[in-house]
């Protein structure tokens, strides 16, 4: 294993280049832009055998996708934000057609008001649309999420499209040392993309037709069907992953320092790097706490999370989107719904603290607050806001 | 009055890096309104995203910064709501062309009474360089590593084919000419076009030998061909050198038009 120390976005566009897409169409946004401006020179100096679009829109880059993916290509594309927002059509329909691709989302705030920062809200906003949603927590993983993303979204038993979610700027644009696959150890873990249908005037096939109320519902639940199997085949493809490389992602939520914690604080991303040194330092001051930290948000690890709360106290979310009319009179991210929803039955607490959002620097003692917050049962609120709001 | 009452002073100062040619733009853009008295209540800047569209949040009007492409059809929503309203649009090539390709034929084609300001700069300067539907083939940016291969849009002409009232195409460099065309743009009903061609030395100089924002101006002030001569060349079958930049107004004329008070 040799490391080296690279930008993430970089790595990001390496790691791309070694799953051999046939087609990426993708189009410039903050602070997505590094890694296809990185693919683009791949593809310009023959590194990768591709056919590089440079669209007028995101929506052109999706929808360019979609064909390659239907013509039987692997395809690959990138955004955030408002260039997700604006895929929002095609995103269903991809799914929708059961056409595998990765995309990766270098999390980013929705405007109004225009913010380029990091927070969740993008990806999250697109929960429903019937892709598969990863996320990681540092530039390793986000790299080796998009040989997983591919050879799980291929997978017969899925065909679906993922997202590969890691933070902008924080991840994007920092520097860390990545292990970079060799392409023959890639190529041992990701087969060529074998369509299960595809555009073939030899074999004519339609794909997306009109689907009468009569067959409409079935395809939908056929699809969350797919998203159900695909529990198992990302720990699959996660463990077989480590078992090739070492680096072992058979789990889709992670635990930390869980043994008998009383409070456990869940997150997803780059945040849980900081949660782990705070709870490192609450566990040095004699605190029982721990992370549970969520590689899949779509499909929700649901019995996981069970399991990985299992004699818990009470359990602080940090949600870093919120679900603006979500719960009532208090404040909730989407996360703390599905946590709840997990827990139902059981009589464990399970308070929202809703942070960092729009780049807002999330620090160790604001982990440590939310922890004392949540002990005093203060929770389901906006956290570190400006005084004069309140 | 002059153009610097139109400037939001407390929002300076501004975004755009040393030798873009935005403010300048901005400038003649401030001095053609106020020199036609235009009453700043009354008036209503309209932007997408980009370097130039954020012109909209340096004037002393109500402004409204839109979504990446977008501006001309919240500008179309802002004057039919109020056709009384002088409503002017700032964009750029990536703005205008690209991801809001579609807006800019629909709204030559319905002809609606708005002044649009293009500021052309062959690339998008605020991501950081990447081509433009205008990057001229051979042109170096962060997409095309050894030059666009893909022909650019010539955004004078296709406005005119799609329908606008007025169009013409000035540069930076052509200050006086400009502010005379975005006053006419300003009285003439219905689409009126603009193109302006500015420089970017950050994202589109740096990468195209033309680093140094006085040789961008020296190929603005000595390759601009006046339409008119254009016009004759082509006539008399004449060649036309190739990196030409045909400036002037290419359409001035009458054609009904939408969002005009009754
Ligand atoms: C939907 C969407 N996609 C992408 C972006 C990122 N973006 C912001 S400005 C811009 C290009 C700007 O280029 P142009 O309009 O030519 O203006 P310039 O900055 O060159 O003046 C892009 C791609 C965005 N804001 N929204
Ligand atoms: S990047 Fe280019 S267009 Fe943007 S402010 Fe700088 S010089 Fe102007």
């Amino acid at each position: 294993m040799a490391l080296e120390i690279m930008e993430g976005s970089i790595a990001i566009a390496q790691a791309v280049r070694r799953c051999r897409p046939q087609v990426v169409a993708a189009y410039p946004i903050t602070p997505q832009t590094h890694i296809v401006e990185a693919l683009a020179e791949i593809v310009a100096n023959g590194e990768l055998s591709a056919d590089y679009i440079t669209v007028e829109s995101e929506f052109s880059a999706l929808s360019a996708c979609e064909g390659a993916v239907a013509a039987g290509s692997r395809a690959y594309s990138a955004t955030t934000s408002q260039g997700l927002a604006l895929m929002f059509e095609v995103c269903f329909n991809m799914a929708g057609m059961r056409l595998p691709l990765v995309m990766t989302i270098a999390n980013r705030a929705m405007g109004a008001p225009l913010s380029i920062w990091n927070d969740q809200q993008d990806s999250i906003a697109l929960r429903d649309a019937g892709w598969l949603q990863l996320y990681a927590e540092d530039n390793q993983e986000a790299v080796d999420l998009h040989y997983i993303g591919y050879r799980v979204a291929e997978d017969h038993r899925v065909l679906l499209p993922v997202m590969v979610c890691f933070d902008g700027f924080v991840l994007s644009h920092t520097y860390e040392p990545v292990d970079m696959l060799t392409q023959e150890e890639v190529d041992a873990y990701l087969p060529p993309f074998v369509p299960k249908f595809m555009l073939d005037a030899k074999n004519p096939v339609s794909m997306g037709m009109y689907a009468t109320p009569d067959y409409y519902p079935e395809f939908r639940y056929e699809t969350d069907l797919a998203q159900k199997r695909a529990l198992e085949v990302i720990r699959e493809a996660g463990r077989e992953f480590g078992e090739q490389f070492g680096r072992d992602y058979s789990a889709l939520v992670e635990s930390y320092r869980m043994d008998d914690a009383e409070t456990a604080i869940i997150a997803m991303g780059s945040i849980c790097g900081t949660t782990k040194e705070a709870v490192d330092e609450m566990r040095d001051a004699g605190k029982r706490v721990g992370l549970v930290r969520l590689r899949t948000f779509r499909p929700f690890p649901t019995e996981d999370l069970r399991e990985a709360l299992s004699g818990v106290s009470r359990v602080a979310v940090l949600d870093r989107n919120v679900s603006l009319g979500a719960g009532g009179t208090v404040h909730r991210g989407a996360v703390v719904l599905e946590v709840k929803d997990a827990l139902y039955g059981e009589p464990i607490p399970v308070l929202d603290y809703v942070i960092g959002l729009g780049g807002r620097d999330v620090r160790i003692e604001d982990i440590k607050r939310v922890v004392e917050l949540c002990e005093a049962g203060d929770g389901d609120r906006f956290y570190g806001l400006r005084t004069e709001v309140l | 009055m002059t153009f610097e009452t139109w400037l939001r002073a407390d929002r300076l100062p501004h975004i755009w890096c040393s030798g873009c040619s935005n403010g300048t733009i901005l400038n003649c853009t401030l001095t053609a309104v106020d020199d036609l008295g235009l009453d700043p209540d009354r008036t209503v800047f309209v932007g997408g995203i980009g370097c130039s569209s954020r012109s909209v949040g340096y004037v002393a009007t109500d402004s409204l910064h839109t979504t990446h492409g977008r501006a001309l059809a919240f500008a179309t929503g802002v004057k039919l709501a109020d056709p009384t309203l002088n409503v002017l649009v700032f964009t750029g090539d990536g703005d205008l062309a690209a991801i809001g390709g579609n807006h800019f034929i629909h709204s030559c084609r319905r002809n609606i009474d708005l002044t649009v300001v293009c500021m052309n700069n062959l690339i998008y300067g605020m991501t950081g360089g990447q081509g433009s539907p205008t990057t001229p083939p051979g042109a170096l940016s962060t997409t095309t590593p050894y030059g666009a291969s893909e022909p650019a849009f010539d955004l004078a002409q296709l406005a005119v084919a799609a329908g606008a009232n007025y169009v013409a195409r000035w540069t930076s460099y052509h200050v006086r000419e400009l502010e005379r065309a975005i006053r006419a743009g300003i009285e003439t009903p219905g689409l009126s076009f603009i193109e302006v061609r500015a420089s970017c030395p950050t994202n589109y100089g740096r990468r195209n030998r033309l680093r140094d924002v006085t040789d961008q101006i020296e190929i603005f002030r000595t390759r601009s061909m006046l339409k008119a001569k254009y016009d004759r060349l082509v006539a008399a079958g004449s060649p036309v050198p190739p990196d030409a930049i045909v400036v002037g107004e290419f359409v001035r004329r009458a054609n009904p038009v939408m969002g005009v008070p009754p």
